[in-house]
């Protein structure tokens, strides 16, 4: 469970300080499939990069699993990600020296250091989850933009992560290509329990999620369950 | 390690004009170092053999206060048979040395009985100064150190062409000895000898016996002791080893003797220890060379891929992998700049010595090179370019290491 605890992320725009999220409150749940919404600049992306642990808020705590983040060094946060968290960025961010099969395999190796047959299983069933097997060989740059998001996808769920942090997933895919991508998480997050929280704008998503939390400057004006 | 290995790699290939430009900068600044350092190697250890193995043997004993007043040659300051003793006494003891000899040094008059000039004469013990200076007889136009034999005298080739004498002429060395006297005597030209860089083109040797007959010396007198060393490179050791030689003093109460090597003795030294500097000028340039490649290349890397860099931080590696992908990268490079480097320059040498290349010094002319690449040159290098590649990318790989990967996400 992540709980958010009055948060309050302050950045300094030179001599000018910008409030950006303000005294934020906010229990996840494991399992849960959530859309954080709101217009350009409302604080959605600050959001994902405070639960996700990339960055750390000027005020308040984020615990996740009874684990205080914000208490955490560098290298602490980065394992703390590397075991706990999966991203999915709108412009895919594959690592191009490295196949498909390779960047789902990085962080199996680099951070997680399992061993080779475990491995292999793991990405094997994946690639056939996202219907990429054929395409395992192939290096980013030969793919399309699904492919490239489902190679994506696939490398933020290898190393079985509690939480998948998608910004704007689907931003930069045609509308088959997205219907397509977010029925994979969908499925992904009933078969495996997975927690996906999405900042986005697309309609797609909105109405495929079992929760929308709508953040206005950096205040969350509204957080409803919806029935998908 | 493996994985950071084969990123890193592929890294390197992702750009490969800018790795290829890079590690061939890296390629010519070592092959440049090894065979300057082969070729100036060659240089000096044959010209430290021809000065120490033909003419001033590794060390020299005197009376002391000949050195300081050499170019005149002086009868006054030689030493006598008490002294002579006292010095065999301890070469004969030094395991460092392998033979010995002693020298009559005076300055004397040449005449070919139609002109004269000034010459200086060694008086030399043939069968000892063979086996202390075994490149003189390559000095020698026909025959041996050996075969000089009483009576007859090496002309250098100096004076041998100004007052045009050759081999079985006769010509007059008249001398004064320490009481005045002058006394002259014939001599048969045995050879002329040819001249080495440095002092000694108007050197002349005949044997000892004679200088003793010219200057009607009754006892033993030498001027100088040549000492062979069995390994030149325990020159220190040696000098060590004689040190107490240069404490004992006379009835007056001053010292008696005085130690020089080579390196006081003959000029050469001094084109030694600029060449040495030159090596280490050269060497300099190319530490310039790797580290503002390396740096420069391995900034670019990290500019260019700091989206990448903010991805895999944000999927979990730590700041101590990402420091070590670029590390890896830039050591890579080294390693590849001078493997390449060394195997060019071994060939290279090789060229040379297949070539022959020649050159002249001083009098001298077609002297042969012959580089050799030592093993512990190449390691040197090798290790000094890797080391400074490692060190140049350490400030990237940090700057890497430090990005917020939330800054870094949001570049394009």
């Amino acid at each position: 469970m992540i709980q958010n605890n009055n948060i309050t992320k302050v950045y300094k725009m030179g001599e000018v300080d910008l409030t950006v999220i303000k005294n934020l409150t906010l229990n996840i749940h494991y399992g849960e499939f959530i859309a954080i919404v709101g217009p350009s600049g409302s604080g959605k992306s600050t959001v994902l990069n405070l639960l996700g642990c990339l960055d750390k808020p000027t005020d308040g705590t984020v615990v996740i699993d009874g684990i205080d983040v914000t208490k955490l060094d560098i290298t602490a946060l980065a394992n703390f990600r590397g075991e706990n968290i999966g991203f999915i960025f709108q412009s895919f961010n594959l690592i191009p020296v490295l196949s498909v099969y390779e960047n789902i395999e990085y962080p199996l190796i680099m951070i997680q250091n399992l061993p080779k047959e475990e491995r292999h299983k793991r990405i094997m069933q994946l690639l056939e989850d996202v219907d990429m097997l054929d395409q395992k060989d192939k290096f980013p740059d030969q793919l399309s933009g699904g492919q490239r998001q489902r190679v994506a996808i696939a490398r933020a769920l290898v190393t079985k992560p509690k939480i998948v942090f998608a910004d704007e997933p689907t931003a930069n895919l045609d509308t088959k290509t997205s219907n397509q991508i977010i029925t994979l998480m969908r499925n992904i997050q009933k078969e495996f329990n997975t927690t996906f929280i999405f900042a986005t704008h697309d309609e797609k998503i909105v109405t495929a999620v079992d929760r929308i939390i709508t953040l206005v400057d950096g205040v969350i004006t509204d957080d409803k369950m919806v029935a998908s | 390690m493996k994985n950071i290995i084969k990123i890193s790699f592929r890294n390197l290939l992702r750009s490969g004009r800018r790795t290829i430009l890079t590690a061939s900068l890296i390629t010519i600044g070592v092959m440049f170092v090894l065979v300057y350092a082969a070729l100036s190697g060659s240089f000096k250890s044959y010209m430290i053999g021809q000065v120490t193995d033909s003419m001033l043997g590794h060390i020299q004993i005197h009376k002391k206060g000949y050195i300081a007043s050499v170019d005149n040659l002086p009868l006054d300051k030689n030493l006598n048979e008490k002294q002579i003793k006292i010095i065999e006494k301890y070469l004969d003891k030094n395991p460092l040395v392998e033979s010995y000899t002693y020298r009559l040094k005076l300055g004397s008059m040449f005449s070919n009985y139609v002109a004269s000039t000034s010459i200086r004469l060694n008086g030399i013990d043939p069968v000892k100064e063979s086996k202390t200076l075994p490149l003189f007889a390559s000095r020698l136009d026909g025959g041996t150190t050996a075969s000089l034999e009483e009576g007859s005298i090496l002309v250098p080739e100096l004076i041998a062409k100004g007052m045009t004498v050759k081999k079985d002429d006769t010509i007059v060395l008249v001398a004064t000895n320490q009481k005045g006297s002058v006394n002259g005597m014939n001599f048969k030209v045995f050879g002329t000898i040819e001249p080495i860089s440095g002092p000694g083109g108007r050197d002349g040797y005949i044997h000892i016996n004679d200088v003793n007959k010219l200057l009607r010396i009754k006892g033993v007198e030498v001027s100088e002791v040549v000492i062979r060393l069995n390994d030149v490179s325990n020159l220190e050791k040696a000098i060590k080893l004689l040190k107490p030689l240069t404490l004992l003093k006379n009835k007056k109460d001053k010292q008696m003797f005085e130690i020089h090597t080579w390196k006081k003795l003959s000029p050469f030294y001094n084109i030694v220890k600029m060449l040495d500097i030159m090596d280490i000028s050269i060497k300099i340039i190319l530490i310039s060379i790797v580290l503002i490649s390396i740096l420069n290349v391995m900034v670019m890397s990290v500019y260019e891929r700091i989206k990448e860099i903010g991805t895999i931080a944000a999927m979990g590696t730590t700041p101590s992998t990402i420091t070590k992908l670029f590390l890896t990268e830039g050591l890579m490079l080294g390693v590849f700049g001078t493997t390449i480097g060394s195997i060019l320059s071994y060939i290279i040498v090789l060229i040379i010595n297949t070539i022959g290349i020649t050159f002249s010094f001083g009098r001298q002319d077609i002297l042969t090179l012959n580089p050799v690449l030592g093993l512990k040159e190449v390691l040197v290098v090798s290790i000094i370019v890797i080391l400074i590649s490692l060190i140049a990318s350490i400030s990237p790989a940090r700057k890497a290491a430090k990005l917020n990967p939330v800054d870094a996400l949001r570049q394009n």
